[in-house]
């Protein structure tokens, strides 16, 4: 048995672990379980997407061999371990980038199907299930589905997005994109309410490529920083700092607290301020500012942190937002990693994906109880009238009738879920 | 035909997953010339095929060979060095036996002895002929912490790896002054599947991409025996050390 959390640390749970390290050996490994498995990759969704408590985890992180590539097209065909990362250091020098990509490269492409994570630029190429095309899916069963958009469709919307319940996904194909440098234009400009913020996010759709903002979550309007970048076509000679710092023990207490952050996020909005502006950044400063700082789920202490990201339609999500922010401004709670941005006008391939059209808010809260879920309820109550949905990656305690409102294809997809193959999100949010 | 440009990699024991991370390491974005040998033809076809997209410009050899008996590795070794140059030679691989089936079964106890101690010497007297003839050449050969000094949780692989700790020391000793250079490696407990189960017992292991890091890191500085995570260098000196009466009651 080994103890296993996943990156919000609420807790952690005993797994019987086995390690998939063979592509052919893979059916042989779930047909041998003792109990109902699931895969795992890296560990990195916040809640109980990832974790199985007392039962089996497939551990996918060694099945890391890609499979080929092709230079005229950019099909790359790899295993399901194989990390965001080493495919962008491979490949950015090359000229081409794995197109859609979520704040951290350290996860692998497999978990990135089943959350059919989304990035920066999800108003010019939807999530990360729009560039697979194709995926190997093994069945406890010894069953082999291979799917894509034309490829038994079917299978391919519900294991895109599928939270891993569909199977496990063993071998991938994706369309890698073009890119002319490493480096990306960047233009930082500082709001200092929400109709700003949405004025600046639909007038940037058409030009830019990538658009967020960093919101300060304690303030009342909502002021933040919008930031928005096109790839760039000129490169720079300067050395990237490959240091790393890791955050070297737990704290018993959240670092992230009263007395720092509201200090912090106004000393943070000024100095953006200050230094708005065109710059010219790296793509890896850029899409994964936080992954130079190793373990950094640890200044919130042992207790550990939520995070609560829900996306809100368009027509209702100014007052939406405003609402959570006056919620969250008022309980004092919250966090330095707030995120507001705005999805594009499209529906995502996966019958269960997160991504939706209208405006989402991301944030993280340090896990003090009773005083944090009930602020949670209070969002979940704002998310429920606006018809909303919660994000399945970070959650770890949304109510199950704002889970089967949020996601109206819930029964459809379990139909094509595997019976071999639970979780603890799925135990909590299906029942089984 | 002989192409002289290409660096000349030699792996044995391709498949082992501290080696396929050093050659990952080696070839990335690099033209060289790679010889793949291991037992498991299947295993080996698709670690080239991940080299290929790694390293477009390298030339990929794949050889599928038995490791034990003297007369295969004399053919194996003489056809690789007929074939090219030897500019590096990674002795890799291994396998972790169970210490109570070693004691229970001296059929396997042999086995295990033959792979992991006899076999790596073998291979690497074998590639050593060839390197003095050339007068260069660098020659890794992976052997074990556990060989240090013996412990009652593995001493049959301890003992194995001993064998290869005290072989290479010889061999540095007698192509001391050539251009060839020699190196022995310990890796501590490290997470492949080699260890699968020891991780499931709750053990610490590092990961493999770091202890292939620190390996073509130390090779290349030039180093001769490379401990790794370095500081199972200051474990082992303090293991070795350690007075028979306190040793002998801990549970190691």
């Amino acid at each position: 048995m080994v103890r296993v959390s996943s990156w919000g640390g609420l807790d952690n749970f005993e797994h019987h672990v086995s390690y998939l390290s063979n592509r052919d050996d893979v059916t042989q490994q779930l047909a041998n379980r003792k109990f109902n498995g699931l895969a795992h990759g890296m560990g990195k969704s916040y809640g109980d997407v990832c974790l199985n408590p007392n039962g089996q985890l497939w551990s996918t992180t060694g099945l890391n061999r890609f499979i080929s590539f092709d230079e005229h097209t950019g099909i790359l065909k790899c295993e399901s371990g194989v990390l965001i990362r080493d495919i962008q250091q491979l490949f950015v020098p090359r000229g081409w980038i794995v197109p859609v990509t979520p704040g951290t490269q350290l996860i692998t492409i497999g978990g990135a199907i089943a959350n059919d994570v989304h990035g920066k630029n999800h108003h010019v190429l939807g999530s990360f299930g729009d560039h697979v095309q194709k995926i190997k899916l093994l069945r406890t069963d010894r069953r082999i589905i291979e799917c894509g958009p034309e490829l038994e469709p079917e299978w391919f919307s519900a294991t895109v997005g599928g939270f891993g319940l569909t199977g496990v996904i063993v071998e991938v194909e994706l369309r890698l994109r073009p890119v002319p440098s490493a480096w990306v234009d960047v233009e930082n400009i500082p709001y200092d309410n929400l109709e700003d913020f949405f004025k600046l996010a639909d007038e940037s759709e058409k030009d830019w490529e990538y658009t967020v903002s960093w919101i300060d979550c304690l303030s009342k309007h909502g002021r933040g920083i919008f930031m928005r970048g096109n790839a760039s076509k000129t490169s720079e000679q300067i050395v990237q700092s490959k240091k790393k710092v890791t955050i070297p023990f737990l704290p018993p207490i959240s670092l992230v607290n009263k007395l720092t952050l509201r200090p912090f996020n106004t000393a943070y909005f000024h100095k953006q301020k200050y230094q708005a502006g065109k710059q010219h950044v790296h793509y890896e400063p850029f899409f994964y500012p936080l992954d130079k700082l190793l373990k950094w789920n640890r200044i919130y202490g042992s207790k550990g942190f939520y995070q609560y990201q829900s996306v809100i339609p368009r027509n209702v999500g100014a007052d939406a937002v405003q609402e959570m922010l006056n919620q969250i401004s008022r309980s004092g709670e919250g966090s330095f990693l707030a995120v507001l941005k705005t999805f594009g006008n499209r529906e995502s391939i996966g019958m269960m994906s997160f991504p939706q059209p209208g405006v989402t808010l991301a944030l993280d809260f340090p896990n003090k109880g009773k005083k944090t879920t009930k602020l949670l309820e209070s969002l979940d109550a704002i998310v429920r009238e606006a018809k909303g949905r919660v994000y399945l990656a970070k959650d770890a305690r949304m109510p199950r009738d704002l889970f089967e409102s949020g996601y109206p294809n819930l029964q459809k997809f379990l139909q094509y879920r595997d019976s071999g193959i639970s979780s603890a999100l799925s135990r909590r949010l299906i029942g089984n | 035909m002989l192409d002289n440009t290409k660096k000349r990699i030699v792996i044995i024991g391709a498949t082992s997953a501290i080696a396929e991370h050093c050659t990952r390491l080696w070839s990335t974005d690099k033209t060289v010339e790679l010889v793949l040998v291991g037992r498991n033809a299947e295993k080996i076809k698709q670690l080239a095929m991940d080299l290929k997209v790694r390293s477009p410009q390298s030339t990929i050899n794949e050889i599928t060979a038995n490791f034990t008996q003297a007369s295969d590795i004399n053919a194996l070794v003489e056809n690789i060095a007929s074939n090219g140059k030897l500019d590096l030679v990674l002795i890799a691989h291994g396998s972790l036996p169970d210490q109570q089936e070693c004691q229970r079964n001296l059929n396997t106890c042999t086995d295990e002895m033959v792979i992991n101690g006899v076999s790596p010497v073998l291979i690497a007297e074998a590639f050593a002929g060839y390197m003095e003839k050339n007068n260069s050449g660098t020659l890794v050969v992976i052997g074990s912490v556990a060989g240090d000094r013996g412990r009652k949780s593995n001493y049959v692989y301890g003992a194995a790896k001993g064998l290869v700790t005290r072989y290479v020391q010889g061999l540095q000793h007698r192509l001391a002054n050539t251009n060839v250079n020699v190196v022995l490696i310990k890796p501590g407990p490290t997470e492949t599947p080699m260890t699968a189960h020891l991780k499931q017992q709750g053990a610490k292991l590092a990961s493999v991409e770091s202890v292939a890091e620190e390996i073509v890191n130390g090779i290349e500085k030039g180093k001769a025996v490379i401990y790794t995570p370095s500081k199972w260098m200051v474990i082992m000196m303090v293991i070795r050390h350690l007075p028979r009466f306190i040793f002998n009651k801990m549970d190691i």
